[in-house]
Formats: structure tokens, sequence, C-alpha cells
């Protein structure tokens, strides 16, 4: 089980929790598991999000591997200038 | 894409690090660069775009018959003329061309094509728009109160509570700890109000295009651009083709700063030109740039920040409103997340509305959202550290966020470079250095994200022994330099036996924007991946000429050798011999490498600024001003220190003089460059530069993005400056010479 931090607004839909756990090992995973267990967190994950894991931000990347001790983060969607 | 495979190198350079001369330098100083208004087509027809005149009115009918049958008049196209856009594609439709209503001054609402600009001119004016003009509402504050003028109904997603106004559209919230408990600890909080103006990214090149379209359906499009591939998919959306039935060329850029990550002016060239069967070609001037394109955000800002008297921040809570003009999307996210990411902070929290208001659509600009956050942020810590009579760089660096911290936006920090940056501020001359009558110092730091994202590389081996490196990103902040460096490090070729050029989207797969100061990581990236890629192929050509096993050939100072004693004794064959007998040997020879080059690190940097406020008028003069700031690896320095001082002074214009300004009516008043004041060289003495080079763990060289994070400090350290000089605290931006004049005598009379 991997753990996922939420940011503040959208625990309305992880009944209050600003940590979640679910199973994953890549990001793609991460993703469908969260819309899953909690479809109030599908409306914001369909606008898109950034997951930052162990620190380093990734937006799109199916494939990248997320083992059960890394530091998993939702962000809103980063855009650069 | 796994990290671990680009832990950066031990290893002394060669090229990287090295200051060649510009490629594209001499031909921007003589006038050869071709721009996007450079071009043109046989036939070619000239376009132009009726705006609205209203703030907000709703579109009853648009009578386009007088035009049309104006002589010259080719094509008059409308919202009719365009397909129903895609899910989540509406806005930039809307944007480009009114659908019911017009939601800001200079809304396009029609174009006409004709054959020359006086006609297409001439026809505007004979368009009939039947307004039914709206109540508006511009500022942001004003927009989400209660009974405000509302653009859109329903717009507002889940996370927007109930009892906000329509023109809320969302909200984001972050952060840890428990605020009041930790305020309660603080020895003072301090509560302060700021206020950001909606500034241009101001670009010299004004949008231009030039569109073709056959009656087949295959068409061509050269434009100015940051990233012509999102021109590509977004054209091809909006005008229901295949995206591989529109090609796009990027012209030569004269600047964009995320102003130009969208499209403008390129779907109605292309409608235009699918309707009349000629090329149409369209040019924006200043006022229609000012008017109609991205600013950036205004924001307002609350912040309570609670600290010890010996410089400890106890809590810091803020909330950011900004307003993103008339559609959804505001970088209050970005700014949320960014806001307090430099500290080291047990108690955190940050809330953030976007809202929306008659204004044009806001773009990206530098480091978008992070500026006007950093501006409430820095200000409030900086008088709380006076207030304590502290050094605000040591309470900075007492609270600075370190490896290991965990940011105020949730993720924890790997190696990050913002104690060096501060250090670095500490020990330069410039902080110690004497100041003179009516001048003061001022400091800020300032974060940003930096990004990777879809990239393409391919790089050519020539048969005379000369390289060619193919990508997809247009040129904006000297990629073609760095890329050909890259290249030549990795081949051990000299820099200038190797050309970099952007190809258009028929060459390459996607490549991601310009932008999120993303090119000289992963275009890099690929850039040595490629060259990797040809090496390996050129080891095993050789393999085959002197009959032993790849495995037995290396790649050595730019040439081929035997990989130890047991592989043989062969001479090495260098790049030009081995390309020279390329065709003997299996045909020509190349590499290439795509990826999505995510996992990009953050960035850091510690701005110091001396200003002198005149007494009797309130103008700002900037007497020094010095940027500190981790680079990861420097590929070209002076291409990084470049990024250093435009950041600087683009932040300098932001909290001195620009902003847009609206009349009760809604309407633009100052829609070009006289009344729109952007600093000049005149103005500004040499902004002097410190490259930290911290390498980035997930690039090759340790490179990180440069190019944004440079305009987050500045609007707080011009201001803290001002403040110094003048005694009194600005806390809303512009600091033009009647607010500053106001504020001082305000004082004095106080």
């Amino acid at each position: 089980m991997v753990k996922v931090r939420i940011w503040g607004s959208l625990t309305a839909a992880t009944d209050g929790r600003s940590e979640v756990e679910v199973d994953a090992t890549n990001l793609r995973e991460l993703l469908d598991s969260l819309a899953q267990a909690y479809p109030g967190l599908q409306p914001q994950l369909k606008r898109g999000v950034t997951v930052a894991i162990d620190g380093l931000l990734y937006n799109d990347d199916w494939f990248t591997p997320i083992s059960d001790d890394s530091e998993v983060v939702l962000l809103s969607r980063l855009q650069g200038g | 894409m796994a990290l671990d495979k680009n832990a950066p190198e031990t290893r002394s350079f060669k090229v990287v690090g090295s200051r060649p001369l510009r490629p594209d330098g001499i031909d921007k100083v003589t006038g050869r660069a071709r721009f996007g208004a450079d071009m043109s087509a046989p036939g070619m027809l000239i376009g132009h775009i009726l705006r609205s005149p209203h703030a907000h009115a709703r579109i009853r009918a648009i009578d386009t018959s007088k035009a049309e049958a104006l002589a010259g008049v080719k094509a008059v196209v409308t919202r009719a003329d365009f397909a129903a856009a895609p899910e989540g594609m509406e806005d930039v439709l809307d944007n480009c061309m009114a659908g019911e209503k017009a939601l800001y001054d200079g809304h396009a609402v029609a174009a006409i094509a004709a054959t020359s600009a006086a006609i297409a001119r001439q026809a505007a004016k004979l368009i009939e728009v039947d307004y039914e003009v709206l109540p508006h509402v511009t500022d942001v504050d004003a927009a989400m109160a209660p009974g405000a003028p509302a653009l859109h109904d329903g717009r507002s997603d889940e996370t927007v509570p109930d009892g906000y106004s329509a023109n809320v559209m969302s909200r984001v919230e972050y952060g840890h700890g428990d605020i009041e408990a930790g305020l309660a600890k603080a020895d003072r909080v301090l509560e302060r109000s700021y206020k950001t103006a909606a500034t241009h990214q101001g670009y010299i090149e004004p949008h231009a295009c030039l569109a073709t379209m056959g009656p087949d359906g295959q068409a061509d499009l050269w434009c100015c651009t940051q990233g012509h591939y999102m021109v590509r998919n977004t054209c091809a959306a909006l005008l229901g083709m295949d995206q591989g039935q529109l090609r796009v060329t990027a012209s030569e850029i004269g600047g964009g700063f995320g102003g130009k990550t969208t499209v403008f002016i390129e779907p109605v060239a292309l409608a235009l030109a699918r309707k009349a069967g000629r090329p149409v070609k369209i040019v924006m001037d200043r006022t229609e740039v000012l008017r109609a394109t991205g600013p950036t955000a205004s924001s307002s800002i609350d912040v309570r920040i609670g600290m010890t008297k010996d410089g400890r921040i106890t809590a810091a809570d803020a909330e950011l409103r900004y307003q993103g003009g008339a559609y959804p999307g505001s970088p209050v996210g970005m700014g949320s997340m960014s806001a307090f990411a430099p500290y080291d902070l047990e108690n955190v929290r940050t809330i953030g509305y976007d809202v929306v208001t008659n204004r044009p659509k806001q773009a990206a600009y530098r480091a978008p959202g992070a500026p006007m956050a950093a501006f409430a942020v820095e200000s409030a810590i900086d008088e709380l550290a006076k207030g304590f009579g502290l050094d605000p760089l040591d309470v900075r660096l007492k609270n600075a966020a370190r490896e290991g911290t965990r940011s105020s936006y949730g993720p924890t920090f790997p190696a990050i470079g913002l104690e060096a940056t501060l250090r670095a501020a500490k020990d330069h001359p410039h902080w110690s250095a004497p100041l003179g009558p009516n001048q003061g110092r001022g400091v800020a730091c300032g974060f940003w994200f930096n990004f990777g994202g879809d990239t393409c590389v391919t790089l050519n081996v020539t048969p005379d022994g000369t390289v060619t490196v193919t990508e997809g990103n247009p040129d904006i902040g000297g990629s073609r330099a760095s890329m050909s460096m890259m290249a030549a490090e990795e081949l051990g070729i000299p820099y200038e036996k190797v050309r970099t050029v952007i190809a258009d989207t028929g060459a390459l797969g996607q490549n991601e924007v310009t932008d999120g100061s993303r090119v000289t990581f992963a275009v890099g990236l690929a850039t040595i991946e490629a060259a990797r890629a040809a090496k390996r192929e050129m080891c095993a050509r050789v393999a085959k000429i002197w009959g032993i096993d790849e495995e037995a050939v290396i790649w050595e100072d730019g040439a081929a050798k035997p990989a130890g004693p047991n592989a043989g004794d062969y001479p090495p064959m260098t790049l030009a011999e081995i390309a020279a007998i390329a065709s003997n040997t299996g045909g020509p020879i190349a590499g290439h490498h795509e990826v999505n080059a995510e996992g990009a690190g953050v960035s850091f940097a510690t701005h110091i600024a001396d200003t002198e406020v005149d007494p009797d008028t309130g103008a700002t003069r900037i007497v020094r001003y010095t940027v500190i700031q981790d680079a990861g690896k420097a590929v070209h320095p002076a291409y990084v220190e470049g990024q250093f001082q435009g950041g600087a002074v683009q932040g300098i214009g932001w909290a001195l003089n620009e902003e847009y300004i609206y009349g009760a009516d809604g309407i633009l008043q100052n829609p070009g460059f006289l009344d729109y004041r952007i600093p000049v060289a005149s103005d500004l003495p040499m902004i002097d530069t410190v490259i930290l080079e911290i390498p980035n763990p997930g690039h090759p060289y340790g490179v990180r993005g440069v190019g944004e994070t440079s305009i987050v400090p500045p609007l707080a350290a011009v201001a803290n400056s001002v403040s110094a000089a003048t005694g009194v605290r600005m806390t809303d931006l512009p600091m033009s010479p009647p607010k500053v004049l106001a504020a001082v005598q305000g004082q004095q009379e106080g």
C-alpha cells in the first residue's frame, strides 16, 4: 500500500483525511486506485494533477515506479511560463 | 523514466561551461533572422480581427454582409466558422473568437481576410454586431463579492464552498500543522494585505502568423510561438482537422515569457485561409497584444505570520485571490504552493481562490503565480525581521528549507540550494556596501518548480563529420547553443562542428512547449542520449571494420578506440573518419531519443536590491541589483546570466511601473508602451549575477531550469528596498511615483 498525501481542499472527497492509502506500483495504478476508492476525487483527477514522488514532480508518465515506502503527494497541475 | 539512470556524472567538462558565440546572434543583429511577421506567400491576404469595444456584452447577432460585399474582401469568419471545441478546449476557442458573449474589452468577435490591410480595416467597420451591454467587473475582490456581475453560470467547481460569488471558479488549500497554535507561540503576529497589478509579458515581437490551406485540407502555418506542436494540436482540434494534415513551423521568436504558450490568432488565420482558399497573414499591433493576449493575473493577498523575537517563524498563513481574466485557470494553485516554499515551517497554510473577471484571459508568465505570492510573504518576513532588529538574511537562514524539509506544499525536498544562495548573498560585497542618502537595501528569496515533459531529438552525423541536432522547441533563451554544446561535449568534438536546428511539426514526434524552464533540462537530456546512441552506432561500425566485438570498442575524445590491450592494437578512428565511410559500413549514422522527461529539480534564488527614492517626486531608481541562483550546472554561463538578469528586470518593472489600468467602463486605459511603462536599459544598472551549481540529480550533467525563478524575488526585494529607503512599507504594486510620493507625504503628515 502506498500512502498518498492529499491537498487540503480535496479532503472533502476523502472523508476529511489528508493522507490515504491505495494499492499502486506506478503512477497509472495510483491515479486509477484513487479514482476508484474516492469517486469525489474524479473531477480533479480529470482536470489534471501533478504527483510528487520522493520530492520530484511527475505529470503523465504512467509507468513511473512507486514503491510502498515512496513519499507520494498529490498537487495541483503545474504549468510553466 | 527511472531517475537513477540520470545521476549527474562526476566529470570535468570541456565544452559545457564555456561561453561560445551565440549561433543566432549575427542573424538577429543584421535583420536576417525571420520572425513571425517576416513570412509571406504568393497570393497572400491580410487578416484583421474585429474586437469588442465592451467589457461584457451579449452578442445578439452579427451581420457581415456589407463587409463581405466590399471589393477586395475574400473571407469573413465568426464563431460559426469553427468546429465545436473538444472537451477541455472550449475556453481556448471562445477566447480566440467569442461565442455568445464578449467577455472583455478587445475580445475577438469576427475576422476579415482582404487583399490589403486598409481594405480589411475598412471591412471591419462594416460588420454590424448587435451587443446587449452587460454589467462588468475587473477587480478580483469586487468579483468575489456577493452580487458581483457574473461572467459564467455554473462554472464553479466542486471545491468552492456555498456562499461564494459565481465568479469564484475553484479553491485550493495547502499546508500542515496547526496555524492558531503556532501563532500563539509567536512574540509578534504580523497581519498584512498586499495587492499586485496584472502585468504583461511584454515581449518585443507581437503575435504573427501566416496560414495556408489547400482544397485537399492540407495546411501549413508559420508563427511565432513557444510551442508549435501545441499550436498544431490546438488548431487542428478547433478547426476539426487531423493533426497530421497541419504542419506548423516556428519562426524566430522575439520573446514569449509564457505569453506564447497558447493560441490567439493562429486558428483565426487558418479559418480565414480555409474559407478564402488563399494564404492569410495576421500580425497583431501592440494595442491588440495588450488588450487581447494574456497578461498575468492580478492578486489580492492576506498574510499572517508569527515570529519569535529571535527570528523563528512559528506559523505562516495566507489567503491568495487571483483573477485570471474571463476564464478559469489563474495560477493561484502554483502561487499557493510556492508562497512559503523557501521555509521550513511547522505550521503553514495557504488558501487560494481562482476568480474570473472581465479582462483578457491570463496567460502564463515566467513562474506563473509565484512572484505575487513571494511579494506578500517576503515583504511580511522583512517587516517582522526589521521590527525585531534582526538581519533579514539571518532570519531567512534560520528558517530556510533544506534537504529533508517537508515543504509547505507537501513533498519533502531532496538536495536544494536555498541555503547556499543565502550564504552567498551574505558573503557578497553588495550586502555590506555603504548606502547613500535616500537609498535603501532589500532582500528576498524565490522558489520555482521547473518541469520536463515530452521531448524528441534526432542527431545526424553528416558525411563530412559535422553534426546536426534537430529538436522541436523554439529557441527563446539560447537553447540552440546549449544543445550544440551538450552534443559536442558528449561526442568529444568542437562546438563549431555542431549546428542545432528547430524542426517543424512534421519532422519529429510530440514536443512540449518551451516553458517551465524545461528545455535545457529535458531537451538537453534527450540530446545527450541521442549523442550516446550515435556513439554506440559508430563504435559498432568500427568494431565491424576492425573485426572485433562491439563491446571491445569505446568512445573517447571524439574517436572510437580499442577498449584495452586485449581488444587489439588499432589507431583511433575519429568521428569524421567514420562519417566519411558511413555508406560502406551500413548507411547514414544518426542517434535519436524520445522521452517524457519528468522529475525536474526545483530551484531557489536570493536577490539583493538597492534603490534610491526621490523624496520630491516619489520616483525610484535601481542603484544596484544582485541575483544569486542555483543553476544546477550552467551549460552556457552567459545565457544563464542573461536569464537571471532578464527575470530580475521584468520583476523590477512589475514592482515599480507596470500595470493594466481599467477605467470605470471596463476599458483598458493604457494599451501601448507609452502608457504601459516597462523598464529599458537606460533605467537600470548592470544586474550582477552569481551562479551557484548544485547538481540536479535527475539530469546527466546536473542541469536545472533557470528561466523562471529569477522573476520570483524582485517584487519583494525592490519593495523591501523602497520601504527601507522611505521608511514607509509599500504593500500595493506597482510602486509608481505618485503612489510612493503619496505614501511618503502621508507618513510626514501622520
